[in-house]
């Protein structure tokens, strides 16, 4: 019974582990799957973590903090846009410079918002116990005594694979991923597609740092996203820019860091550092075709300008 | 014709070079007025680091301090006093070698931003010399150290470079996933074999007397590292500008079609660039472990190679740039400090101020551009 609750207790782990990863990982599909790169993740995840302790910390509602996190998400989600779609900025730099304005931005305005009361536990957002199913030994605690976030995201897997693969919307986004030059000759819009995509990008990875916030840890702490944003960068390469592969491979990248985390607390004698860099290893693998071969949109990373067709090329 | 052909240069094959602009796009100043024509590749810069320091302020004065006192502190100390300037020398280093990498890997168009893991790998290369190397004179020790720093560093360029040109893998996605690779591998080197015995913390040994690099402004913390980074710099602007090697990078950069016709090996100078890139990198962590630490410990760089990227792109592409917006970074690192002791202003301000000067520094290019396309259609 001890093996099986500790067998529980490391699934539970790792799914919520797993959770920030995979709305911020499902977010970089959205503006990845349309063309433009997003480094951004990082900054994305830390300002919905600030945001939603924030509005937490003011109005003692965490669902207002949920909605605080989406709008701030979004706004940094336009800003990005606004860069690579509209001014062509190189998307890299756009989301590196994103990356250190979130975390100079946030881990200042902390000292101030939380002056002093930097660890006084935020109301957070309690789980919701699905009655009748919540009994079943393991996967009952697993999948049915989750906070609401957690079915959120399941729901939101489940929507993405319909939006990509069953709409005539999930079409024109590839469509604009994949060749934006053919997409526009068929008279679909590549900068409000790549807009959209975008923004809905930096809504859902803000949602990622609500959940650190409001479900893990239930304060803010500077630089608490602490790379995230890149490890769903390595999981959405690992699963191949697909919903599910994507969920899956932060499934297990949750999975890992869970196990890192407990031979580190055990204090046993295994080089925790291999389970730490095997998401980066598993994703290089998986672009050299080791692991699956795992093909980026082919129009991801450039700026697409309908005046100045060579610089499509 | 085109108007992005008129103001090329035309190199030794007679393919035509124009500037190539880090945003992606070309920049030809059409403008004939020869002062404004000087003026204008620092003009965007000083503006845009302007308004970000007028953001700054007002986030400053949101936290209930002065602004001129907190700029005066941050400044003050980091630039005009001995220690504080050996201070700022100290960053400089890393931040200028690992720019350098990521500024000639854009000359060739490839974005390296896995600078963060080829410092660790650089900082270990030198580190095993330096440790395993005994009783060898420091006109030896210190070359062979810093060539190790280099050669490890460059491996871990290589990579990204080759898997770039062979197999047409994305090279900001590996070098990214790289960096942490590396970071790793060092954390778990000197937590296990390297550590030194009884250590409180994870670190190596002391390296050879031998290996360590002098320090330039005594009792203060600047080391022959920032020499030897500027050195770097003035050979690098001679590769670059004046070599047929340079012209041959360039021509990848701005067109590889072109250059592949011209008989230019696109897949070798890619190759050749990342290493490069690596090597340089290297050095940034050879010179941590050299000149200021004297051992490998686990956090060789506080984001140096992500903050290279920024400056690479702040200083569009010129060495002269690079070597001035490094000293402009180091100078707010190490005031940073100060900054915060004296005027009670949170570090991290720095941080909110480099992310928005790059971010109006992309704002104002990208205007900027839109304006001569603007200007050039007309013509």
């Amino acid at each position: 019974m001890n093996n099986l609750n500790f067998l529980s207790d490391y699934l539970i782990a790792s799914l919520n582990l797993a959770v920030p990863l995979a709305f911020a990982a499902l977010g970089g599909m959205y503006s990845e799957r349309s063309g433009v790169l997003n480094i951004a993740l990082e900054g994305m995840l830390i300002t919905g973590a600030f945001s939603s302790a924030a509005a937490t910390f003011y109005t003692g509602n965490p669902w207002l903090g949920v909605l605080c996190a989406l709008i701030a998400g979004g706004l940094v989600g336009l800003l990005h846009a606004f860069l690579c779609v509209t001014l062509y900025v190189n998307q890299l730099v756009s989301g590196l410079a994103i990356n250190l304005v979130a975390a100079g931005l946030t881990s200042f305005l902390a000292r101030l918002v939380f002056n002093g009361s930097s660890t006084q536990r935020l109301p957070g957002i309690e789980p919701m116990v699905i009655p009748g199913l919540a009994n079943i030994p393991i996967l009952g605690s697993l999948l049915f005594q989750q906070d609401a976030l957690v079915y959120l995201l399941i729901t939101l897997v489940a929507v993405s694979i319909y939006i990509f693969f069953h709409t005539s919307f999930g079409l024109t986004l590839r469509a604009v991923g994949e060749y934006p030059q053919a997409a526009a000759t068929a008279g679909l819009s590549v900068s409000k597609v790549r807009y959209l995509a975008v923004v809905v990008s930096g809504c859902l990875a803000s949602l990622g740092g609500a959940d650190l916030t409001l479900v893990q840890i239930k304060f803010f702490t500077e630089g608490m996203s602490a790379g995230k944003g890149f490890i769903a960068i390595a999981a959405l390469i690992f699963g191949r820019w697909h919903p599910l592969g994507t969920a899956l491979a932060c499934l297990l990248f949750g999975a890992t860091e869970a196990l890192q985390l407990r031979i580190q607390a055990f204090g046993a004698n295994i080089p925790y550092q291999f389970l730490v860099m095997l998401p980066y290893a598993i994703a290089l693998f998986a672009l050299l075709g080791l692991a699956g071969k795992s093909i980026p949109p082919q129009g991801l990373g450039v700026p697409y300008s309908p005046e100045n067709q060579q610089d499509n090329l | 014709m085109p108007s992005r052909y008129i103001a090329g240069e035309q190199n030794l094959h007679g393919i035509i070079l124009p500037k190539a602009d880090l945003l992606g796009g070309n920049h030809w100043i059409m403008i004939t007025n020869k002062r404004f024509q000087l003026l204008l590749p620092i003009r965007s810069p000083l503006i845009a680091i302007a308004s970000a320091f007028i953001i700054g302020a007002m986030l400053i004065l949101l936290a209930g301090a002065n602004p001129i006192t907190a700029y005066t502190a941050l400044f003050q100390e980091s630039l005009t006093t001995y220690f504080g300037f050996g201070n700022t020398l100290t960053k400089m280093t890393p931040l200028l070698f690992t720019s350098l990498g990521v500024l000639v890997a854009l000359r060739a168009g490839q974005f390296n931003i896995g600078g963060e893991g080829q410092i660790y790998l650089g900082a270990l290369g030198s580190t095993l010399i330096g440790l395993y190397v005994q009783g060898i004179p420091a006109v030896i020790h210190i070359p062979l150290a810093l060539l190790a720093g280099f050669l490890f560093g460059a491996v871990w360029g290589w990579i990204p470079g080759y898997l770039k040109a062979v197999r047409g893998i994305n090279e900001v996605i590996t070098t990214l996933l790289l960096n942490y690779i590396a970071v790793n591998l060092v954390s778990y080197l000197v937590q296990n074999p390297l550590k030194s015995p009884g250590a409180p913390s994870p670190y190596s040994p002391l390296i050879a007397k031998e290996a360590q690099l002098p320090i330039i402004l005594p009792q203060s913390l600047a080391h022959a590292g920032i020499i030897l980074a500027l050195m770097a710099a003035g050979i690098l602007w001679v590769l670059l500008a004046r070599s047929p090697l340079g012209y041959q990078i360039a021509a990848v950069g701005f067109n590889p079609t072109a250059a592949h016709y011209a008989r230019i090996s696109v897949k070798n100078t890619i190759m050749l660039v990342m290493a490069l890139a690596g090597g340089l990198a290297g050095l940034a962590g050879a010179s941590e472990v050299m000149g200021l630490k004297y051992r490998l410990f686990e956090q060789v760089s506080s984001g140096y190679g992500f903050d290279a990227v920024a400056i690479a792109f702040l200083s569009r592409g010129s060495i002269g740039g690079v070597v001035l917006t490094s000293l402009f970074f180091a100078a707010l690192r190490s005031g940073a400090n100060v900054m915060q002791r004296s005027a009670g202003v949170p570090v991290t301000i720095i941080y909110a101020i480099q992310g928005l000067t790059v971010l109006f520094i992309a704002i104002s290019l990208a205007v900027e551009r839109r304006i001569k396309t603007q200007t050039n259609a007309e013509v």
